[in-house]
């Protein structure tokens, strides 16, 4: 079995264990790990940002394994997964282990396969594991469903201070990295994001950083070590059962005939609703 | 759901030219596939850790150096030394006819060159997925004698 081999460290067992539970085997384990989810909207450099902080753990002698995660096509179910080319660490270091994850018809930043992968990891020995997600806007929170910790990651030049205020992923997450830091308007960006976090009941930290040079990273992870574990809240649940509820729709066995039935014509909505039920 | 097949994309050795690579990329993308790029300049090395950790089940690579004689053969047998003799392994870029052979030897299934239609390309991942289905041995270190255009 796959999963002996993986957990004796096998790299190939892992990943066809993966591989599995990605395919829709369910997989639990009691070992512990922790799990840190790194969201953001498209090009504020969370892969690169994810590069650095696996180097940073590496050096210190930690296992990392990494979950890219990059949208499937709506049209044809494909997918261009390209995290892996800003990981330069990715490829040969012996401690680091990413592999790059579609979202396969699931909408939401996150697919729920991801909780067993991770479960998968801990069980086999990598307990410190990030999670990167799709290139994500405001009202994204399923990583919360998953992440011990979260990262937001803002870069300069993206909005004026109002985009801090608004509700939403930020009032979620832990630590806000502003990257690109050697950028003008890095600094203001930082501080703006400060202000309008002050004001709220959470105490949120805003590092800046730059995942080009790697400046800041290492007290980004200070800052992340300190801020320490999302307790088990409603929003998580909540998000775990949406998560949850998702994968056993998209994995019904008649969700694809039901998809045909419906283009085609031959049911309504509700009929279609009825069907899944 | 049919799952995807997994498929690496990658470009071994210095050339910077990688349009081919992307426009490959995007093509099995878009027949349903899922397609991880690795980006330029990888070593051999580095090609087959990519496929371990990903789990692929096919691996295109693309030259346009010269260097195809050293560097695919070389991923083909680190792959069949890692226990990844199963994944199919194709090339493209510019390979003359006279260093075909070669390659073929070293266990790859198919080389495209220039003027390769997506057409091409897509009917030769279908026919893979059917050999594969019918349980034949297809990859690198199978040591099956076919290839595309047999």
């Amino acid at each position: 079995m796959e999963l002996e081999e993986a957990r004796d460290g096998s790299r190939l067992a892992l990943s066809r264990a993966l591989t599995l539970v990605e395919n829709g085997a369910a997989f639990s384990t009691e070992e512990e790990g922790i799990i840190l989810g790194i969201t953001g909207a498209p090009g504020v450099g969370k892969s690169c940002l994810v590069d650095q902080l696996a180097k940073a753990y590496t050096e210190r002698g930690e296992k990392v394994a990494i979950l890219a995660v990059d949208p499937s096509s709506p049209v044809s179910g494909g997918a261009l997964l390209g995290d892996r080319l800003r990981m330069d660490s990715a490829d040969l270091e012996e401690l680091v282990y990413m592999r790059s994850v579609a979202t396969r018809g699931e909408a939401g930043a996150v697919p729920s396969v991801v909780i067993g992968m991770t479960n998968v990891l801990k069980e086999c020995g990598w307990k410190r594991i990030l999670i990167e997600t799709v290139g994500s806007g405001q009202s994204e929170f399923r990583i919360a469903a998953i992440a011990d910790t979260i990262l937001l990651v803002e870069a300069p030049g993206r909005g004026d201070v109002i985009q801090a205020e608004k509700a939403g992923i930020i009032e979620l997450v832990d630590v806000v990295a502003v990257n690109k830091s050697d950028l003008t308007g890095a600094e203001s960006t930082a501080a703006d994001i400060s202000n309008a976090l002050s004001a709220g009941s959470k105490e949120i930290p805003v590092a800046l950083v730059s995942a080009h040079s790697g400046a800041g990273v290492s007290e980004l992870i200070e800052l992340m070590e300190k801020a320490g574990g999302n307790e088990i809240s409603r929003t998580r649940w909540r998000e775990r059962m949406y998560s949850e509820w998702m994968r056993l729709l998209t994995q019904h066995p008649d969700f694809e005939n039901t998809l045909d039935s419906l283009e085609s014509g031959g049911i309504d909505l509700s009929q279609a609703i009825e069907k899944m039920r | 759901m049919q799952t995807p097949l997994r498929i690496v994309i990658a470009k071994p050795g210095l050339d910077g030219h990688d349009r081919g690579a992307k426009v490959v990329a995007r093509c099995l993308r878009d027949a349903g596939h899922e397609v991880i790029y690795t980006g330029l300049r990888r070593t051999p090395e580095q090609i087959v850790r990519t496929v371990i950790d990903e789990d692929a089940d096919i691996l295109g690579l693309s030259s346009l150096s010269g260097a195809h004689g050293h560097l695919f053969p070389r991923t083909c047998e680190l792959l069949s030394a890692a226990e990844m003799g199963h994944v199919v392994v194709f090339g493209g870029g510019i390979i003359p006819d006279a260093d075909r052979d070669a390659l073929y030897s070293a266990g790859m299934k198919a080389i495209f060159g220039p003027g390769t239609t997506s057409q091409e390309i897509n009917d030769f991942i279908s026919t893979i997925m059917e050999r594969m289905s019918l349980d034949e041995k297809v990859g690198c270190g199978d040591g099956n004698d076919w290839k595309w255009g047999d």
